[in-house]
């Protein structure tokens, strides 16, 4: 029988095939190991940031309101969000009720709707006229009413002005000649609207919005 | 519970509601009056939030509106359409809307507790009393301030409801106990012209006394959407301070912002006619009505312009070909607000009284005559000496009581043009007897004020700010028969008896131990009941035996049974009268009993139903 006598101070001096395997086979694993970790570690982290953007919209839950439901009030404008290049564009849905609304709101105060939808190829300019006081004098009441609107620019229309940089290209729309750098200087065309307060009426639960105005039956 | 943390004001106004408060934790120089929007349905299904919420009341049939659309966010389904849907929903359906609750409260010969708007209905149509309807304004303000501060319910706060001067015990009475119904027990009343007053005083911060002084008399011209209500109210001086009295009220005058905007459409409607040939329809006439009123904003704030189209859309779906068109222009707005409400007339004229035809009408008792300055002018005349017991000595053959200062308050007097004629003509009378000027007081909001002056009243009760002194608007009387043998065929004379005085103040009580009645247990005794506006200096007791016409103004009887509460019925027990003004503003009848002293109330609230009928 053979004997092994173990003597940790003993180094080869020849590499055999045999070792030289042992030794390739040792270092494949250590490699495995190392990516198995790596790859562990992505992962978890992802699963983290995925954790954290679904719990988002859970988060703010919604107030019940016992009977009514309040419709967005916020008519919302497509806006494009500045993204890096592999995540999708993300749109804001418009929701309808608050257009609906408008146009029920136009409608019953200044006939909107009933203006529109008139052939005013047949009438005088004085029967549109009279027609038209009819909804310049309602659409002013109805956006006086829920809008409060003021201009974006407080100065006169057609002066000189200098747009500073990091201006809101938002606010302001750079047109015509544009070159070179900020500050930009112009001509101001239109002194721009926005809304600064916004008050539209709330619907209860079973009010149908898609209905502009009701059908008027006199008895 | 909750602490009381708000003052809170309520005008309770004939067209309009408006609730102001102030936080009482403040500090006084830092106080903030707001007004708190309302939410209220402008229509079916939906809910703005409004400064003013409208007075009108509709009462829809079962299959006019939809299910659950008419939620608001304290209930589900409220019992009464108030607010601005009412109004909106009644412009078509005038049966159905009820409208001026509030001068039906102060119309005499009425039951306010009956089911009677709206008056013109038909059969078919479910109605509701003044007093409920009055009891649905209160409410809707009680909800809309619990769902905006539950922590702090009405209920808890401090609350002070305006009433018209002119109103008499029994509609005060009315608006307290409406209030009352609605769990509103804490309210206490205020005069709307003192409230207006009370708003300049709190606007001035604190310079009001460098704009009126000793020997000033402040004339309040209120003239609303539906009522106009005057006052005086003199400045004097106790311990080096200012102080203010109020000395006499108008009577009730029902005509008002409204009353101008349909006499304009009338005139229109009179002149399309005539050009047009063709009879304008009930629709039309309220479009009308509408487009006047924003037409003769236009023409009163922008002087240069000569007139105002007018349009009346049709009802259809065709705007462009169905719709009428013509004109207001300056000329008629004059005609007709100017001349027609505010003439130019002498401080020795009356308003014109026709007498009533014998068939009493279901309507309101609207003023007869438009001259809104014809009755300033009787005002100012009957209160000549309004100011004698204060130490004032009126000028020598002084015609009328000259006022120094002039307090505007209503929608109607933001218009320069009106504003500026009834300075105009007000000064007229005083130049023609050699009287200074009176001067505008200015700087007073002449919309919300009221409700203003009403929550800064809950401040000046906490003993900060100065207090206009008042106490009862008239001297009250009772008829008792005179001890003089009966003559056959004539009715027994009458006697006046005083029972409180002018200007009795708040929190005092006077009693007529020598007046003894024999009432009958358990049978309504009923007293003739009578107020005078002028006889000022008339103590408790005294007996007047004539009088004229203009001198006492007869109320609706006053009322008492006495329970039985282990007597017999049938039994006489003999009382006198005693009367109170309590905390709250109201005035207190009660019978006592010279036995053993026991109270009973005398009710005011007895308009004789069957008179209406």
């Amino acid at each position: 029988m053979n004997t092994y006598t173990i003597d940790l101070s003993l180094r080869p001096t020849t590499f055999d095939l045999w070792h030289v395997c042992l030794a390739g086979t040792a270092a494949a694993l250590a490699l495995l190991l190392i990516v198995v970790l790596i790859s562990v570690l992505v992962g978890m982290r992802r699963c983290r940031r995925a954790a954290v953007t679904d719990a988002a919209p859970v988060a703010p839950v919604p107030k019940p309101e016992p009977e009514i439901k309040i419709v967005e009030k916020i008519v919302e404008v497509e806006k494009i969000v500045q993204a890096p290049a592999p995540d999708p564009v993300v749109l804001k849905e418009a929701t309808p009720d608050a257009a609906l609304q408008l146009l029920s709101l136009l409608q019953k105060e200044a006939r909107f709707i009933d203006f529109i939808k008139e052939d005013v190829s047949a009438f005088s300019d004085a029967d549109i006229g009279a027609a038209a006081r009819v909804v310049h004098q309602g659409c002013t009441k109805a956006i006086n009413e829920h809008f409060t609107l003021a201009a974006i620019s407080q100065d006169q229309e057609g002066s000189r002005v200098t747009l500073n940089k990091g201006f809101d290209a938002n606010s302001f729309r750079l047109t015509g000649n544009i070159v070179g750098e900020a500050p930009f200087t112009g001509t101001l065309v239109h002194k721009g609207w926005q809304v600064t307060d916004l008050r539209l009426p709330k619907l209860t639960e079973g009010h149908n919005a898609k209905i502009i105005a009701a059908a008027e039956v006199e008895l | 519970m909750s602490a009381v943390r708000y003052s809170v004001g309520i005008d309770l106004g004939t067209t309009h509601c408006v609730l102001s408060y102030v936080d009482l934790e403040s500090p006084e120089d830092q106080m903030v009056l707001a007004v708190m929007a309302i939410p209220q349905l402008t229509g079916p299904g939906t809910i703005e939030e409004k400064s003013q919420l409208a007075s009108f009341t509709y009462l829809p049939h079962a299959a006019e509106i939809a299910e659950g659309s008419t939620t608001l966010p304290w209930s589900a389904k409220p019992e009464h359409l108030v607010g601005e849907i009412a109004r909106n929903l009644g412009s078509k359906t005038p049966i159905r809307l009820v409208a001026s609750a509030k001068s039906w409260l102060c119309h005499a010969g009425v039951d306010c507790k009956q089911a009677i708007l709206p008056a013109d209905a038909p059969e078919d149509v479910e109605r509701i009393s003044p007093f409920a309807a009055s009891k649905a304004y209160l409410e809707h303000l009680r909800e809309a301030w619990n769902h905006r501060f539950p922590e702090h319910k009405l209920q808890d706060q401090d609350l002070t409801i305006t009433v018209p001067a002119s109103f008499d015990p029994a509609a005060r009475e009315l608006t307290v106990e409406a209030a009352r119904h609605v769990g509103l027990h804490q309210a206490v009343l205020l005069e709307e012209p003192q409230a207006a007053l009370y708003s300049w005083i709190e606007k001035s911060e604190g310079d009001w006394r460098n704009h009126v002084k000793v020997g000033d008399v402040i004339l309040v011209v209120d003239i609303g959407g539906g009522t106009t209500d005057l006052s005086l109210i003199a400045v004097t001086e106790q311990d080096g301070n200012l102080q203010l009295t109020r000395v006499a009220v108008g009577d009730h005058i029902l005509l008002g912002g409204d009353n101008m905007d349909l006499a304009l459409a009338y005139t229109i409607k009179a002149k399309m006619e005539q050009e047009g040939g063709k009879k304008l329809e009930s629709w039309q006439l309220q479009a009308l009505t509408h487009g006047c009123r924003e037409a003769k904003e236009k023409l009163f704030n922008q002087p240069e312009l000569a007139g105002m189209p007018l349009v009346v859309a049709s009802r259809g779906s065709s705007l462009i070909g169905g719709t009428l068109r013509t004109e207001l222009t300056r000329d008629e707005l004059n005609r007709v607000l100017v001349e027609g409400f505010l003439p130019q007339v002498q401080v020795g004229d009356k308003p014109v009284v026709r007498p009533r035809s014998g068939l009493r009408s279901a309507g309101l008792p609207y003023a007869q005559d438009a001259g809104i300055t014809r009755h300033l002018a009787a005002f100012l005349s009957r209160q000549k000496d309004a100011t004698i017991e204060l130490g004032h000595t009126p000028a020598e053959n002084a015609s009328f009581l000259h006022p120094t200062a002039v307090l505007f308050n209503g929608g109607v007097l933001k218009a320069e043009v009106l504003s500026g004629r009834l300075m105009s003509i007000l000064n007229h009378w005083l130049q023609s007897e050699q009287a200074p000027q009176a001067r505008l007081l200015q700087g007073a909001d002449l919309d919300l004020a009221v409700a203003r002056g009403a929550a800064y009243y809950g401040f000046v009760r906490k003993g900060k700010g100065v207090r206009i002194k008042g106490g009862v608007a008239a001297s009250y009387y009772v008829g008792v028969e005179s001890a003089m043998p009966a003559v056959p065929g004539l009715p027994p004379e009458i006697e006046a008896l005083c029972i409180a005085p002018f200007g009795m103040e708040e929190g005092t009580e006077q009693e007529l131990p020598n007046e003894e009645f024999g009432l009958i247990i358990g049978e309504p005794v009923r007293f003739r009941f009578f107020a005078s506006k002028i006889r000022r200096d008339d103590p408790v007791g005294t007996r007047l035996e004539g009088w004229n016409d203009d001198e006492l103004e007869e109320l609706d009887e006053i009322e008492i049974t006495l329970p039985e509460e282990g007597r017999m019925a049938g039994e006489i027990v003999p009382v006198h009268l005693s009367s109170a003004v309590t905390e709250v503003g109201t005035l207190e009848l009660r019978a006592v009993s010279n036995r053993d002293g026991k109270r009973w109330k005398i009710e005011f609230d007895v308009r004789n139903s069957e008179e209406s009928n």
